[in-house]
């Protein structure tokens, strides 16, 4: 593995020759907020953000792509013969991406990339993007990765993880795709002595900060159907408004629906992102919906996130403590809370 | 690895109108290159998307019995917009499948034991193939004693009658086709409904698994009757619906708990299902 030392003087240069590489995508600020966007230029990119309001799981999973296209004109001989529609899987870096979303794509490569079925443009993209990842320095207070079996400093889901030292970035590659990336940079220097020490302070104060405030394991513990048929239901459901804003910042929310649009006589399939907040999700053409009720769709997404998903793959949660759904509920819905709440449920009779 | 989202095209070879309301349509279908043929190998049980072309997809249960060659065929009911354009297709159009999809009736456990199929209404496509694959020459050895009770609320809401006729004249298989009520003084088969039918033919439980489709209703009051009869719950066996639009378990929507329905169902037995959240 190599490490090197950017000044931030010579950040943008160094930003530069990415870019004359390949496709570079950044934090930018836009409006009110920072978000994940291919950079035009150098400068575009801002790395003094906390995190970005959405997640950068659009790159991989937009929440709107063409999947096919088809013709339906009469004298059309490949008429309704679905074709794939064209994709840019050429090289592409994330730079500034934070540790825990990088933690999240290996998370839902568990749904998206299995041994028996791949949803190829999810796993073209994946391969053919190296994530350069930044430290979180200075965690939000909705921030709670470190009980979430990832942390502020946590390299496992990157290929080069770079560490705000002040007057310029460590950058470690973690995987043979992050040095590679590192060896093509030019006027980069080797670590300085003081520079290791400040990136270990920092790594220290960012996770102290946070501590340990949840402890998952009551949840996996737990009988599936008790914690199912839990009447913490009743309290956690009572203020959501189904608005699905949770659903749409999470980096591991990656449900989609698919539908066709039709022009002329031109159609495409598009695949859209989806919400299990939504009634439509499981709405049967019948008329009968297994989750009508506004509770059932509450409970499927905590359920999935915390219980699901760790007895499914005999792992941590579909959580990496992001703490994006907490900031955006309009509701104050605080998955922190309702963690607890699984935690501390009890299965007396009543 | 082919892209699992794209349909092999296939053209619509015949349409038949199955039941007197006319909202129940049987679709076969021919692949249009012979390799996609090859590469669907299904087996009694699952299912299929059924793709049109500017419209959407649909989660249907193959009808076909992999057995028949040369086609697959599908029974289509007309409940949503998919569906009811399929049924004002014509011969000769072409549309898309994808799969076959989910798991099937578990045949290997199957082996040597007697069948009991219990089918209500238009759940009958999978249960249509699972008999033709059984009594096909090849099959029928494998498999003990073969009783089904098929029932629908009048007699042209029954479906595959053709075929219904037919198996009535075999002996290697019980059939109790019954109706809820006819006015029809020439009905030659049962009146009643199927929980009371299945009871008063009473196949025998020993050695034997029952596999049920039905509507709800029909499914939780035979259940007891099936209980009664000595039908353990690992040995009762049934087939679930889902909304569904993937079909192989990566978009979400159509989760018991851990397992999804389209890709670890749709076929579970009643003890597996005892296990999971009874969100279906």
């Amino acid at each position: 593995m190599s490490e090197i030392y950017i000044s931030k003087e010579k950040f943008p240069e160094v930003v530069g020759q990415l870019m004359s590489h390949g496709r570079v995508f950044g934090p930018v600020f836009q409006g009110q907020f920072h978000e994940f966007a291919r950079l035009d230029k150098p400068e575009d990119i801002d790395l003094s953000f906390q995190n970005t309001r959405l997640s950068p799981k659009d790159l991989f999973h937009p929440h709107s792509e063409r999947m096919f296209t088809y013709s339906l004109a009469k004298d059309d001989p490949e008429r309704s013969i679905l074709k794939e529609a064209p994709k840019d899987y050429s090289p592409s870096v994330v730079l500034g991406i934070r540790p825990c979303d990088a933690k999240a794509f290996q998370l839902d490569d568990r749904n998206f990339d299995t041994e028996t079925i791949k949803d190829p443009w999810w796993v073209e993209r994946r391969k053919t993007t190296t994530l350069v990842g930044l430290a979180c320095n200075d965690p939000c207070n909705t921030c709670f990765c470190t009980s979430m079996e990832t942390g502020p400093f946590d390299a496992s889901g990157l290929d080069v993880l770079m560490v705000d030292v002040g007057d310029g970035y460590v950058a470690r590659s973690v995987t043979d795709k992050g040095k590679e990336c590192l060896s093509t940079l030019k006027g980069v220097q080797t670590v300085p002595a003081q520079a290791a020490e400040k990136e270990a302070q920092a790594k220290k104060a960012a996770e102290e900060s946070m501590g340990q405030v949840l402890d998952m394991k009551p949840i996996y513990e737990k009988n599936t159907l008790e914690l199912f048929h839990d009447p913490l239901w009743e309290e956690v459901h009572f203020s959501c408004i189904n608005c699905g804003t949770c659903t749409f910042v999470c980096p591991t929310c990656w449900c989609f629906d698919i539908q066709d649009e039709v022009q002329g006589d031109s159609g495409e399939r598009l695949r859209l992102w989806d919400s299990c907040m939504f009634p439509l999700f499981t709405f049967h053409g019948s008329g009968h919906n297994p989750r009508s009720q506004k509770i059932q769709r509450v409970r499927q997404r905590f359920m999935h996130k915390l219980k699901y998903y760790p007895e499914k793959y005999k792992d941590g949660p579909a959580c990496v403590g992001c703490g994006r759904c907490v900031k955006g509920c309009p509701v104050n819905i605080d998955i922190r809370h309702v963690a607890r709440l699984m935690a501390a449920s009890c299965s007396c009779p009543a | 690895m082919r892209n699992p989202y794209l349909p092999y095209p296939v053209r619509i070879e015949s349409i038949v109108t199955e039941t007197e309301d006319r909202n129940l349509k049987t679709f076969k279908f021919v692949f249009l290159n012979k390799e996609d043929e090859e590469a669907f190998k299904y087996t009694p049980g699952q299912f299929a998307e059924l793709s049109v072309p500017g419209q959407g997809e649909i989660p249907i249960g193959i009808a076909s019995s992999p057995t028949e060659k040369g086609f697959i065929m599908f029974t289509v009911n007309k409940v949503g917009r998919v569906s009811s354009f399929m049924h004002n297709m014509q011969e000769g159009d072409i549309m898309g499948v994808r799969g076959p999809m989910g798991n099937w009736y578990p045949w290997e456990t199957l082996e040597g034991k007697n069948v009991v199929i219990v089918g209500g209404g238009f759940a009958f496509t999978t249960l249509r193939s699972s008999i033709v694959y059984m009594l096909h020459p090849d099959n029928r050895s494998r498999f003990g004693n073969i009783d089904v009770v098929y029932g629908a609320r009048m007699p042209g809401l029954l479906l595959y009658k053709e075929e219904l006729a037919a198996w009535e004249q075999r002996d290697d298989i019980g059939m109790h086709i019954t109706v809820d009520s006819t006015d029809d003084p020439n009905w030659k088969y049962n009146v009643g409904f199927v929980p009371a039918v299945t009871k008063e033919k009473a196949p025998t439980a020993e050695n034997s698994y029952a596999i049920i489709c039905g509507p709800p209703i029909m499914i939780k009051f035979t259940l007891p009757v099936l209980t009664e009869l000595g039908f353990p719950p690992e040995r009762i066996i049934s087939s679930l619906e889902m909304r569904m639009k993937c079909g192989i378990g990566i978009c979400g929507r159509c989760n018991l708990g851990t397992e999804y329905v389209c890709k670890d169902g749709p076929v579970f037995t009643l003890q597996e299902l005892a296990q999971l959240p009874n969100e279906y």
